[in-house]
Protein backbone atom coordinates (compact mmCIF):
# COMPACT_ATOMS: atom_id res chain seq x y z
CA UNK A 1 0.00 0.00 0.00
CA UNK A 2 2.89 2.47 0.78
CA UNK A 3 4.81 1.63 -2.02
CA UNK A 4 1.50 2.33 -3.85
CA UNK A 5 1.65 5.61 -2.40
CA UNK A 6 5.46 6.53 -2.73
CA UNK A 7 5.21 5.50 -6.14
CA UNK A 8 1.86 8.15 -6.89
CA UNK A 9 3.17 10.99 -5.41
CA UNK A 10 5.59 11.59 -7.48
CA UNK A 11 3.10 11.60 -10.33
CA UNK A 12 0.82 14.49 -9.71
CA UNK A 13 1.27 15.89 -5.91
CA UNK A 14 4.84 15.96 -6.00
CA UNK A 15 5.60 16.27 -9.48
CA UNK A 16 9.32 17.30 -9.45
CA UNK A 17 9.07 19.69 -12.65
CA UNK A 18 5.43 21.40 -12.03
CA UNK A 19 5.12 21.58 -8.50
CA UNK A 20 8.89 21.37 -6.76
CA UNK A 21 10.26 23.53 -9.74
CA UNK A 22 13.16 21.01 -9.97
CA UNK A 23 15.30 20.03 -13.26
CA UNK A 24 14.55 23.50 -15.23
CA UNK A 25 17.04 23.54 -17.20
CA UNK A 26 16.32 19.74 -19.48
CA UNK A 27 13.30 20.75 -18.93
CA UNK A 28 13.28 23.95 -21.18
CA UNK A 29 16.05 22.49 -23.44
CA UNK A 30 14.61 19.32 -25.01
CA UNK A 31 11.20 19.93 -25.19
CA UNK A 32 10.64 21.43 -28.64
CA UNK A 33 9.52 18.27 -29.49
CA UNK A 34 7.30 16.08 -27.73
CA UNK A 35 9.68 13.30 -28.55
CA UNK A 36 12.81 14.50 -27.50
CA UNK A 37 11.00 15.09 -23.97
CA UNK A 38 9.55 11.53 -24.02
CA UNK A 39 13.02 9.75 -24.50
CA UNK A 40 14.70 12.64 -22.20
CA UNK A 41 12.18 11.32 -18.98
CA UNK A 42 12.62 7.78 -19.84
CA UNK A 43 16.28 8.17 -19.49
CA UNK A 44 16.50 10.33 -16.91
CA UNK A 45 13.93 8.02 -15.06
CA UNK A 46 16.34 5.02 -16.08
CA UNK A 47 19.19 7.14 -14.39
CA UNK A 48 16.90 8.25 -11.39
CA UNK A 49 15.51 4.21 -10.62
CA UNK A 50 19.40 2.62 -10.73
CA UNK A 51 20.75 5.38 -8.56
CA UNK A 52 18.22 5.25 -5.94
CA UNK A 53 18.39 1.54 -5.64
CA UNK A 54 22.20 1.54 -5.45
CA UNK A 55 22.55 4.54 -3.09
CA UNK A 56 19.89 2.97 -0.83
CA UNK A 57 22.10 -0.11 -0.67
CA UNK A 58 24.99 1.52 0.21
CA UNK A 59 23.01 4.12 2.52
CA UNK A 60 25.17 2.66 5.22
CA UNK A 61 28.27 2.01 3.95
CA UNK A 62 28.86 5.96 2.64
CA UNK A 63 30.11 8.08 5.33
CA UNK A 64 27.96 11.05 5.77
CA UNK A 65 30.85 13.88 4.93
CA UNK A 66 31.85 13.07 1.39
CA UNK A 67 28.06 11.52 0.25
CA UNK A 68 27.38 14.05 -1.79
CA UNK A 69 30.54 13.30 -4.26
CA UNK A 70 29.83 9.80 -3.72
CA UNK A 71 26.37 9.82 -4.79
CA UNK A 72 27.40 12.01 -8.11
CA UNK A 73 29.54 9.55 -8.92
CA UNK A 74 26.85 6.69 -8.70
CA UNK A 75 24.98 8.96 -10.92
CA UNK A 76 27.62 9.93 -13.44
CA UNK A 77 28.28 5.99 -13.62
CA UNK A 78 24.00 5.08 -14.48
CA UNK A 79 24.62 8.54 -16.82
CA UNK A 80 27.55 6.87 -18.53
CA UNK A 81 25.35 3.74 -18.84
CA UNK A 82 22.68 5.14 -20.32
CA UNK A 83 24.24 7.27 -22.93
CA UNK A 84 25.86 4.22 -24.25
CA UNK A 85 22.57 2.39 -24.93
CA UNK A 86 21.04 5.42 -26.38
CA UNK A 87 24.09 5.58 -28.31
CA UNK A 88 23.48 2.14 -29.91
CA UNK A 89 20.00 1.52 -30.17
CA UNK A 90 18.77 5.24 -30.52
CA UNK A 91 21.62 6.96 -32.27
CA UNK A 92 18.57 9.65 -33.28
CA UNK A 93 17.36 10.46 -29.67
CA UNK A 94 21.64 10.53 -28.62
CA UNK A 95 21.92 13.06 -31.39
CA UNK A 96 19.03 15.06 -30.19
CA UNK A 97 19.84 15.60 -26.82
CA UNK A 98 23.47 16.05 -27.21
CA UNK A 99 25.30 17.25 -24.52
CA UNK A 100 21.68 17.15 -21.70
CA UNK A 101 22.12 13.93 -21.65
CA UNK A 102 25.57 14.11 -20.16
CA UNK A 103 24.24 16.82 -18.02
CA UNK A 104 21.52 14.85 -16.47
CA UNK A 105 24.34 13.84 -13.62
CA UNK A 106 24.04 17.20 -12.35
CA UNK A 107 19.48 17.35 -12.69
CA UNK A 108 19.03 18.36 -9.28
CA UNK A 109 15.77 15.94 -9.36
CA UNK A 110 17.67 13.10 -9.30
CA UNK A 111 20.67 14.53 -6.56
CA UNK A 112 17.45 15.51 -4.30
CA UNK A 113 15.50 12.90 -4.19
CA UNK A 114 19.24 10.83 -3.54
CA UNK A 115 19.70 13.11 -0.38
CA UNK A 116 15.98 13.44 0.66
CA UNK A 117 14.63 9.56 -0.16
CA UNK A 118 16.78 7.14 -1.60
CA UNK A 119 19.84 7.72 1.56
CA UNK A 120 17.07 7.36 4.45
CA UNK A 121 14.41 4.65 2.86
CA UNK A 122 14.03 0.98 2.50
CA UNK A 123 15.66 -0.50 -1.04
CA UNK A 124 11.61 -1.17 -2.34
CA UNK A 125 10.37 2.19 -0.93
CA UNK A 126 13.25 4.00 -2.47
CA UNK A 127 12.39 2.51 -6.16
CA UNK A 128 8.77 3.13 -6.16
CA UNK A 129 9.74 6.68 -4.93
CA UNK A 130 12.47 7.03 -8.21
CA UNK A 131 10.15 5.44 -10.67
CA UNK A 132 7.17 8.11 -9.15
CA UNK A 133 9.47 10.72 -9.25
CA UNK A 134 10.86 9.73 -13.00
CA UNK A 135 7.87 9.34 -14.52
CA UNK A 136 6.39 12.75 -13.29
CA UNK A 137 9.27 13.85 -14.99
CA UNK A 138 8.60 12.06 -18.01
CA UNK A 139 4.80 13.20 -18.13
CA UNK A 140 5.55 17.13 -17.48
CA UNK A 141 7.99 17.03 -20.37
CA UNK A 142 5.50 15.27 -22.56
CA UNK A 143 2.95 17.76 -21.75
CA UNK A 144 5.56 20.89 -22.26
CA UNK A 145 6.56 19.11 -25.59
CA UNK A 146 3.51 18.59 -26.61
CA UNK A 147 2.62 22.08 -26.41
CA UNK A 148 5.73 23.59 -28.04
CA UNK A 149 5.45 21.47 -30.98
CA UNK A 150 2.08 21.41 -31.45
CA UNK A 151 2.07 25.25 -31.86
CA UNK A 152 5.62 25.75 -32.84
CA UNK A 153 5.61 23.25 -35.34
CA UNK A 154 2.26 22.27 -36.02
CA UNK A 155 2.26 18.40 -35.71
CA UNK A 156 2.57 16.21 -33.08
CA UNK A 157 5.29 13.42 -32.26
CA UNK A 158 6.23 14.20 -35.78
CA UNK A 159 2.40 13.52 -37.20
CA UNK A 160 1.81 17.27 -39.13
CA UNK A 161 -1.57 18.80 -38.17
CA UNK A 162 -1.05 21.72 -40.04
CA UNK A 163 -3.12 19.92 -42.85
CA UNK A 164 -1.05 22.58 -45.02
CA UNK A 165 -3.61 25.51 -44.15
CA UNK A 166 -2.50 26.49 -40.53
CA UNK A 167 0.80 28.55 -40.17
CA UNK A 168 2.85 27.11 -36.92
CA UNK A 169 3.90 29.70 -34.71
CA UNK A 170 8.04 29.54 -34.68
CA UNK A 171 8.81 30.76 -31.41
CA UNK A 172 7.48 28.20 -29.49
CA UNK A 173 10.16 25.84 -30.33
CA UNK A 174 12.71 28.71 -29.64
CA UNK A 175 14.24 29.58 -26.15
CA UNK A 176 11.64 32.47 -25.61
CA UNK A 177 8.95 30.10 -26.21
CA UNK A 178 10.00 27.36 -23.72
CA UNK A 179 9.91 29.78 -20.77
CA UNK A 180 6.57 31.30 -21.34
CA UNK A 181 4.55 27.87 -22.37
CA UNK A 182 6.72 26.48 -18.90
CA UNK A 183 5.47 29.36 -16.85
CA UNK A 184 1.83 29.27 -18.39
CA UNK A 185 1.83 25.34 -16.98
CA UNK A 186 3.15 26.56 -13.51
CA UNK A 187 0.75 28.66 -13.27
CA UNK A 188 -2.42 26.70 -14.05
CA UNK A 189 -0.89 24.10 -11.86
CA UNK A 190 -1.02 26.71 -9.31
CA UNK A 191 -4.53 27.65 -9.65
CA UNK A 192 -5.73 23.90 -10.02
CA UNK A 193 -3.93 23.41 -6.86
CA UNK A 194 -5.59 26.43 -4.66
CA UNK A 195 -1.75 28.04 -4.77
CA UNK A 196 -0.56 26.07 -2.15
CA UNK A 197 2.71 25.53 -4.21
CA UNK A 198 3.27 29.28 -4.88
CA UNK A 199 5.12 28.89 -1.31
CA UNK A 200 7.10 26.07 -2.12
CA UNK A 201 10.71 27.42 -2.68
CA UNK A 202 12.41 27.36 -5.83
CA UNK A 203 13.92 23.80 -5.56
CA UNK A 204 14.95 24.41 -2.35
CA UNK A 205 13.11 21.33 -0.96
CA UNK A 206 14.80 18.72 -3.11
CA UNK A 207 18.00 20.97 -3.18
CA UNK A 208 21.40 18.97 -2.60
CA UNK A 209 23.10 22.43 -1.67
CA UNK A 210 20.52 23.30 0.85
CA UNK A 211 22.59 23.04 3.76
CA UNK A 212 25.50 24.90 2.28
CA UNK A 213 23.49 28.06 1.68
CA UNK A 214 20.89 27.33 4.09
CA UNK A 215 18.13 28.11 1.90
CA UNK A 216 18.72 31.50 2.35
CA UNK A 217 19.12 32.62 -0.94
CA UNK A 218 16.01 30.60 -2.27
CA UNK A 219 13.83 31.44 0.92
CA UNK A 220 12.95 34.77 0.20
CA UNK A 221 11.77 33.74 -3.22
CA UNK B 1 42.60 37.29 -32.52
CA UNK B 2 39.77 37.84 -34.02
CA UNK B 3 38.56 34.51 -33.77
CA UNK B 4 38.85 34.52 -30.03
CA UNK B 5 36.65 37.81 -30.22
CA UNK B 6 34.27 36.15 -32.39
CA UNK B 7 34.30 32.90 -29.80
CA UNK B 8 34.17 35.79 -26.89
CA UNK B 9 31.28 37.90 -28.12
CA UNK B 10 28.71 34.86 -29.35
CA UNK B 11 29.16 32.97 -25.85
CA UNK B 12 28.10 36.31 -24.65
CA UNK B 13 25.07 37.51 -26.97
CA UNK B 14 24.40 35.20 -29.13
CA UNK B 15 24.49 31.45 -27.81
CA UNK B 16 23.67 33.02 -24.18
CA UNK B 17 24.48 30.01 -21.62
CA UNK B 18 21.30 30.61 -19.82
CA UNK B 19 18.67 32.39 -22.65
CA UNK B 20 19.44 30.20 -25.75
CA UNK B 21 21.42 26.78 -24.08
CA UNK B 22 19.08 26.62 -21.12
CA UNK B 23 21.88 25.91 -18.62
CA UNK B 24 21.92 27.52 -14.82
CA UNK B 25 18.00 27.80 -15.46
CA UNK B 26 18.03 27.35 -11.29
CA UNK B 27 19.91 29.75 -10.09
CA UNK B 28 19.00 31.94 -13.07
CA UNK B 29 15.23 31.77 -11.34
CA UNK B 30 16.26 31.35 -8.09
CA UNK B 31 19.37 33.86 -7.22
CA UNK B 32 17.81 36.71 -9.79
CA UNK B 33 16.21 38.45 -6.99
CA UNK B 34 18.40 40.50 -5.94
CA UNK B 35 20.89 42.46 -7.61
CA UNK B 36 23.48 42.35 -4.75
CA UNK B 37 22.96 38.26 -5.23
CA UNK B 38 22.86 38.22 -8.79
CA UNK B 39 26.08 39.39 -8.80
CA UNK B 40 28.01 37.39 -6.29
CA UNK B 41 26.35 34.53 -7.89
CA UNK B 42 27.58 35.30 -11.14
CA UNK B 43 31.36 36.11 -10.32
CA UNK B 44 31.11 32.91 -8.75
CA UNK B 45 30.14 30.93 -11.91
CA UNK B 46 32.25 32.65 -13.85
CA UNK B 47 35.31 32.18 -11.69
CA UNK B 48 34.90 28.26 -11.77
CA UNK B 49 33.85 27.87 -15.11
CA UNK B 50 37.19 29.33 -16.08
CA UNK B 51 39.13 27.19 -14.05
CA UNK B 52 37.61 24.05 -14.52
CA UNK B 53 38.48 24.73 -18.05
CA UNK B 54 41.74 24.92 -17.41
CA UNK B 55 41.62 21.85 -15.88
CA UNK B 56 39.30 19.41 -17.18
CA UNK B 57 40.78 20.49 -20.75
CA UNK B 58 43.98 19.38 -20.31
CA UNK B 59 42.82 16.02 -18.43
CA UNK B 60 40.41 15.40 -20.95
CA UNK B 61 43.53 15.95 -24.12
CA UNK B 62 46.23 14.53 -22.55
CA UNK B 63 44.55 11.44 -20.12
CA UNK B 64 41.50 10.58 -21.43
CA UNK B 65 41.80 10.76 -25.28
CA UNK B 66 45.40 8.34 -25.24
CA UNK B 67 43.77 6.35 -23.01
CA UNK B 68 40.58 5.83 -25.01
CA UNK B 69 38.91 6.66 -22.13
CA UNK B 70 36.90 9.58 -23.46
CA UNK B 71 33.93 8.28 -22.47
CA UNK B 72 34.64 9.10 -18.94
CA UNK B 73 34.46 12.14 -19.51
CA UNK B 74 31.43 13.15 -17.60
CA UNK B 75 32.23 11.81 -14.38
CA UNK B 76 35.87 12.77 -14.82
CA UNK B 77 34.72 16.40 -14.90
CA UNK B 78 32.49 16.04 -12.37
CA UNK B 79 35.00 15.16 -9.89
CA UNK B 80 37.08 17.55 -10.77
CA UNK B 81 34.65 20.00 -10.13
CA UNK B 82 33.37 18.76 -7.13
CA UNK B 83 36.27 19.00 -5.80
CA UNK B 84 37.97 22.31 -7.52
CA UNK B 85 34.94 24.13 -5.81
CA UNK B 86 36.04 22.48 -3.00
CA UNK B 87 39.39 23.41 -2.61
CA UNK B 88 38.57 27.01 -3.73
CA UNK B 89 35.87 27.33 -0.66
CA UNK B 90 38.63 26.57 1.56
CA UNK B 91 41.34 28.41 -0.17
CA UNK B 92 39.08 31.71 -0.19
CA UNK B 93 38.09 31.28 3.20
CA UNK B 94 41.34 31.13 4.91
CA UNK B 95 43.53 33.56 2.77
CA UNK B 96 40.70 35.91 0.92
CA UNK B 97 38.06 36.47 4.30
CA UNK B 98 36.22 39.24 2.44
CA UNK B 99 36.31 37.50 -0.75
CA UNK B 100 34.80 34.45 1.11
CA UNK B 101 32.36 36.34 2.67
CA UNK B 102 30.58 38.08 -0.54
CA UNK B 103 31.28 34.81 -2.57
CA UNK B 104 31.11 31.98 0.00
CA UNK B 105 27.64 30.87 -0.06
CA UNK B 106 27.43 29.92 -3.72
CA UNK B 107 30.30 28.13 -4.23
CA UNK B 108 28.63 24.64 -2.61
CA UNK B 109 25.59 25.76 -4.75
CA UNK B 110 28.15 25.66 -8.28
CA UNK B 111 28.73 21.66 -8.16
CA UNK B 112 25.05 20.75 -9.21
CA UNK B 113 24.87 23.97 -11.60
CA UNK B 114 24.93 22.24 -14.85
CA UNK B 115 26.23 25.40 -16.77
CA UNK B 116 29.57 24.83 -15.70
CA UNK B 117 29.45 21.06 -16.34
CA UNK B 118 27.94 21.91 -19.87
CA UNK B 119 30.99 25.04 -20.50
CA UNK B 120 33.28 21.75 -19.70
CA UNK B 121 31.68 19.26 -21.88
CA UNK B 122 31.12 21.66 -24.92
CA UNK B 123 34.92 23.30 -24.78
CA UNK B 124 36.44 19.39 -25.33
CA UNK B 125 35.31 20.05 -28.90
CA UNK B 126 37.56 23.42 -29.20
CA UNK B 127 41.41 23.09 -31.04
CA UNK B 128 43.38 25.04 -28.16
CA UNK B 129 42.97 25.41 -24.83
CA UNK B 130 43.49 29.42 -25.50
CA UNK B 131 39.91 29.17 -27.57
CA UNK B 132 38.32 26.69 -24.85
CA UNK B 133 39.11 29.33 -21.78
CA UNK B 134 37.86 32.00 -24.00
CA UNK B 135 34.69 30.60 -24.56
CA UNK B 136 34.28 29.64 -20.25
CA UNK B 137 34.67 33.34 -19.98
CA UNK B 138 32.39 34.08 -22.62
CA UNK B 139 29.70 31.57 -21.31
CA UNK B 140 30.62 33.02 -17.55
CA UNK B 141 30.33 36.69 -18.59
CA UNK B 142 27.04 35.91 -20.50
CA UNK B 143 25.47 33.90 -17.33
CA UNK B 144 26.25 37.73 -15.79
CA UNK B 145 24.81 39.51 -18.19
CA UNK B 146 21.80 37.37 -18.22
CA UNK B 147 21.19 36.96 -14.43
CA UNK B 148 21.84 40.97 -13.62
CA UNK B 149 19.98 42.28 -16.61
CA UNK B 150 16.77 39.41 -15.45
CA UNK B 151 17.33 41.05 -11.94
CA UNK B 152 16.39 44.09 -12.94
CA UNK B 153 13.44 43.16 -14.50
CA UNK B 154 12.44 40.57 -11.07
CA UNK B 155 12.33 43.59 -9.08
CA UNK B 156 9.91 45.62 -11.35
CA UNK B 157 7.99 42.23 -11.36
CA UNK B 158 7.99 42.56 -7.63
CA UNK B 159 5.67 46.13 -7.52
CA UNK B 160 3.61 45.21 -10.56
CA UNK B 161 0.25 43.80 -10.10
CA UNK B 162 0.00 40.11 -11.72
CA UNK B 163 -2.80 37.82 -11.37
CA UNK B 164 -2.44 35.68 -8.47
CA UNK B 165 -1.99 32.52 -10.35
CA UNK B 166 1.30 33.71 -12.11
CA UNK B 167 2.48 35.26 -8.79
CA UNK B 168 6.17 34.75 -8.17
CA UNK B 169 8.00 32.36 -10.38
CA UNK B 170 5.79 31.53 -13.48
CA UNK B 171 5.75 35.63 -13.82
CA UNK B 172 9.58 35.40 -13.68
CA UNK B 173 9.58 32.80 -16.11
CA UNK B 174 7.18 34.50 -18.29
CA UNK B 175 9.13 37.81 -18.40
CA UNK B 176 12.52 35.48 -18.88
CA UNK B 177 10.67 34.30 -22.74
CA UNK B 178 10.43 37.86 -23.02
CA UNK B 179 14.08 38.87 -22.33
CA UNK B 180 15.29 35.13 -24.02
CA UNK B 181 13.29 36.55 -27.39
CA UNK B 182 15.02 39.95 -27.02
CA UNK B 183 18.36 38.25 -27.31
CA UNK B 184 16.81 36.51 -30.24
CA UNK B 185 18.02 40.11 -31.80
CA UNK B 186 21.53 39.30 -31.53
CA UNK B 187 21.89 36.12 -33.84
CA UNK B 188 23.76 37.43 -36.74
CA UNK B 189 25.19 39.44 -35.18
CA UNK B 190 29.27 38.35 -34.88
CA UNK B 191 29.01 37.19 -38.57
CA UNK B 192 28.75 40.55 -39.07
CA UNK B 193 31.38 41.75 -37.48
CA UNK B 194 33.94 39.33 -37.48
CA UNK B 195 32.97 37.12 -40.60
Amino acid sequence: MSFTKEFLKGLIRENPVLVMLLGTCPTLAVTAVAQNGLGMGLATTFVLLGSSVVISLLKKVIPGEVRLPAFIVIIAGFVTLVSFLLQVYVPDLYDALGVFLSLITVNCIILGRAEAFASKNSVAASAADALGMGLGFTLALVAIGSIREILGSGSWFGIDLTFGVLEPITLFTMPAGGFMVFGFMVAVVNKLSGYRISKKKMGCEGCPSRAACGGKECADQ
Amino acid sequence: MKELLAILFSAILVDNFVLSKFMGICPFIGVSKKTQSALGMSAAVTFVMVLSTALTYPIYKLVLVPQKLQYLNTMAFILVIALFVQLVEILIKRFLPPLYRSLGIYLPLITTNCAVLGVTLLNIEYDTIGQALVNALGAGLGFTLALVLFSGVRERIEVADVPAMFKGVPAALVAAGIVAASFMGFSGLVENLFG
